[in-house]
Parts: C-alpha cells; structure tokens; sequence
C-alpha cells in the first residue's frame, strides 16, 4: 500500500519532533514514508476564517499533487499527522465530494494551473493507520522496553475527531489507548480528553486561552497522569510550552511532560533521544523503562 | 470577558436586516439554521461561551432576527477555537462551527470585524502569508500579530521565542512553496468568488436613527 506524508507548516516548526518521531515509528513499523512534494498549506482554522473557496483550493493542489505521486492507477492513503491540517483536508475532501458548485469552480482553478484531481485519494491520521493498518503482534513484537508503571492521559483534543473522523468516537476515542496497552503502560481515565485546548486563543487572547489548558492539565495531574500524550502540534505546543506562564497566572505549580504519541511509542521501541525529538522538549520527560526482560520500570516521580 | 460584554442594543424591526439569515444560510448546507429550536446544546458544549459577548446560542437566534451588525462585529465568532463541539451535538445537525466561520469571513468581507482584537489579526495575517508563499512562517506571522495588536507584548513573549529556537522549534528562515507561480494562477480563479451570496436587499439597520 502506498502512503504518502503531508507535514503541514508546524511540523516543519514548532511541531518538528512529531515529524521526527513519526518517522522514526513508522519506519520501525515498516511503513516508510515518502513527503508530498512541493506540498502547501492546507487552508485550516485561520486561512478559511477569510476565504472558504480559496481554502478548498490550497487542500486540491494538495490532493492533485498527492495523486500525481502516488500514481493514478490506485488510490493513495494521505498520512496528514496535525489536527488542524487534518481536519482541513478532510472538510475539503468531503465538500468537493458533496458540492457539485463548489467542485466546479475549485476544479476550474486547478486547470488554471494544468492540475487535476480525480477523488482516489484518501485522507488518514497516524493514528488510525498504527491502530487499523498495522498488525497488533507487529506493534507488541517491536516493544524492547514496555513503559511498565507509567500513567499516561491520552489527549485527542478537538479536531482530529471531530466532526469528520471515521476511525474512531467522537467523545471518547479509543486508539491512543488501544497503542498504549500494547506498549505496556497504564492508562488513565480521563474523560475531558476531546476538550478543547485553546488552539491558537493561548497566543491571541491568552486570559481565555490558557485557561482551556490549566483545566486540561489540572485534571490530568490531579487524576495522577505521570505524563500527557498528544497528537497535535498546537495541542502540543499550548499544553506544554505556556506551563510556567500558567503556574504563575493560577498561582498552582503545573509541571508534566507534554509527548507526541509517537515520541511515546519511540521509547518503547527503544528508539534513541535524538530520534524521537525528546531534546527538543521544554519539560524533560523523566521516565527510563528498564528492559523487558528485568521485572519492571524505573519510575522516576516528582 | 468583561471588556467586550455590553448589555443587548434594543433594536426596532426597521433596523433589523431580514436578508441576514438568508445571507449566512447560504453556505453549503446552512439552510438547518431555520430549524434552531434554541435548546441551548450548543451554548452547553462550548467550552468558551462564558468568556463570549454572545452564546453559540445567541448567535443563532440574532441571525435569525437580523442582527446583523451585532453578530458581524460581535467577538463570538473571533472566539470560537472551532473545536466542533457544538456542531457534533446539536439535535438539529446545524453547522454551527461553520456558521461562525461564515460571520467570520462576511465581516472581513464588509470591514466590520473587531478591528484589533488578535484573532481577527491572525486570520488575516495568516492568510496573506499563504496567499503569497503557499505555506505560513509561524516566526513571522507571529511577529506581524504583535506589531499590529500589541507591540509591547512581543517583547515579553521574547524569552519564549528564544527558548524555542535553541530547541529548533522556531526560525527566521521563510517558509515557501517552489512553484508559488502555479499557486497564483489558481487563487486567481477564485479572487471574486464567494461561497456566501450578496445581499440582495438594502441594509435597514443604522438608517433609522
């Protein structure tokens, strides 16, 4: 099956070690990936806040490239890693699918550019292809160090499951923890882990913004998470770099290590430091599994 | 927050827009506006109404009414993350996100959004970046927001910046498609297209002062 990548402009930015640690996994888990070339913004949150035809334009180049490289005889799966460029894609695919008006005039547009888009594409999160593509004994024979003893608070956030995702629930989805499980670690029950973070509010207006977070964070750390897993750069970025402007705004010491999933997934591998991006984290995250064969993990704890 | 909250400007039926709701129903499946039966879901799930002027709720039935200008400068829609929360909930399948977003892009449309309020900022500096580049600089769109919105926060803001580019997470460098050419050639296609449809009628709101 042939997968192509889709950064996004975080995960060239902020947001570098998901790249880094995606990659790293998925090449551990056989699936290469191969970047979308020449790809461009995917028209989210802030572009379709100003122009919603032209948003569906930038997510068509995209597709139209996507088809291009991955060769039009069959359809090619698109691995889109951040929430936002998620949902962008996925809102274009659906209405260029479901709006014969709007798909006339983007398909105008792209002509205009000698592109063309023939809907054999397929829009995926990470997620839902290490839960739904790969096999379970695939994924449980990779762990070298199972994360024996560590509590993690899966955290979804808004637009990876809401409102287009198919793979997983809305209000309570599953596949994180489902990854987890196999890893080894133990899970907490954490129910406001759809719930909104802030997303760009935590820059824009941060006395509304980081307040979205603080609760996230509160409840996680209160309920006994030793760690939080995201999926989402801007979900990554508001949760763990406003953590000391938090602590003072709230007068309540916050402090817990903010990964990507797959930077989780990459320690249990045994993957290295560099590999996963984990230098790159402002709040350390402080946890060496023993390995597999010893009894359990050395946890280090606050 | 309490610097944008105002009690409601009463308002006589001359100075409504009944063309409003129209005008916002036409996006791609808006018409369930008309069938709001005002319960409140939307209003419930979003985790940002208490620090908005209007609720979800509000909005849907101001629409309705024809309170244009007060929903097309309100900072509501500004506020709204677009999480889907209340989209994904609401017993009547009302695009309620979506709606938000069309206010959002009507307003920049007819130049009455909140002028400095950041998020509008954002939006606009955001999307000039793309419209040029093809992909945005989070450095520089960053640094347009402050000029424009808060000068003086940037220089607080700065220790963040510097710690994210000792890690790498953040770089002056501009972030670019190769064939922008290509790009240009498409947005120029949809340069007078909108999804929203003109007003057909007069405005009545504000005339009758």
């Amino acid at each position: 099956m042939a997968y192509l990548y889709y950064p996004g402009c975080s995960l060239k930015s902020t947001g570098r070690a998901y790249e880094e640690s995606m990659r790293a996994v998925f090449a551990k888990v056989g699936i290469p990936l191969e970047e979308l070339e020449d790809w461009n913004c995917c028209g989210a949150t802030s572009y379709m806040s100003v122009s919603e035809l032209k948003a569906f334009a930038l997510s068509a180049r995209n597709f139209a490239l996507a088809e291009k490289q991955g060769g039009r005889d069959k359809t090619t799966d698109l691995i889109v890693p951040c929430a936002a460029c998620y949902l962008g894609l996925s809102k274009a695919h659906k209405y260029l699918d479901e709006f014969p008006d709007i798909r006339s005039k983007v398909d105008e547009a792209l002509a205009a550019a000698g592109l063309k888009y023939s809907n054999n594409l397929k829009i995926r999160h990470p997620l839902d292809v290490l839960v739904n593509d790969v096999k379970k004994d695939r994924l449980a024979g990779l762990v070298t160090q199972p994360l024996k003893g560590l509590k993690v608070a899966c955290y979804y956030g808004c637009q990876i499951v809401r409102p287009y995702a198919e793979f997983d629930d809305q209000d309570s989805p599953q596949s994180m923890e489902k990854i987890f499980r196999i890893l080894g670690a133990e899970i907490i029950d954490w129910p406001i882990k759809t719930r909104c973070c802030g997303g760009s509010l935590s820059g824009t207006v941060p006395e509304v913004g980081l307040r979205l977070s603080y609760l996230l964070l509160l409840e996680a750390t209160r309920r006994g998470a030793d760690c939080i897993a995201t999926a989402c750069p801007l979900c990554q970025f508001n949760l763990e770099c406003y953590q000391p402007k938090m602590s003072s705004l709230y007068n309540e010491k916050i402090d817990i290590p903010v990964l990507y999933f797959t930077q989780l997934a990459g320690i249990a591998m045994g993957l290295g430091e560099k590999e996963l991006g984990l230098q790159r984290l402002f709040v350390p995250m402080r946890y060496t599994p023993a390995p597999a064969a010893s009894s359990g993990g050395q946890h280090v704890t606050k | 927050m309490d610097k944008w909250r105002e009690w409601p400007k009463i308002r006589y039926e001359s100075e409504l827009d009944p063309d409003f709701a129209d005008q916002i129903a036409s996006i791609p499946g808006g018409e369930k506006l008309f069938t709001c039966i005002q319960c409140g879901t939307c209003s419930g799930m979003c985790p940002l109404s208490p620090d908005m002027d209007y609720t979800p709720r509000q909005i849907i039935a101001m629409i309705r009414a024809g309170f244009r200008q007060e929903v097309l400068s309100s900072h509501t829609t500004w506020l709204c993350a677009s999480c889907y929360a209340c989209t994904v909930e609401c017993p009547k399948e009302i695009k309620i996100t979506e709606i938000m977003y069309a206010a959002k892009r009507l307003a920049i449309r007819e130049k009455v959004h909140p002028k400095r309020f950041p998020p509008s900022v954002l939006a606009r500096a955001f999307f000039s970046s793309v419209e040029k580049n093809g992909r945005s600089t989070e450095s520089r769109v960053l640094i347009d927001l402050f000029l424009k919105t808060n000068p003086l926060g940037m220089i607080r803001q700065a220790g963040l910046g510097m710690k994210l580019w000792l890690k790498g997470r953040l770089g002056p460098g501009k972030e670019s498609i190769k064939r922008t050419d290509e790009l240009h050639r498409m947005l120029a296609v949809l340069e007078k297209e909108h999804m929203i449809k003109p007003k057909v009628k007069t405005a009545q709101h504000g005339e009758a002062k």
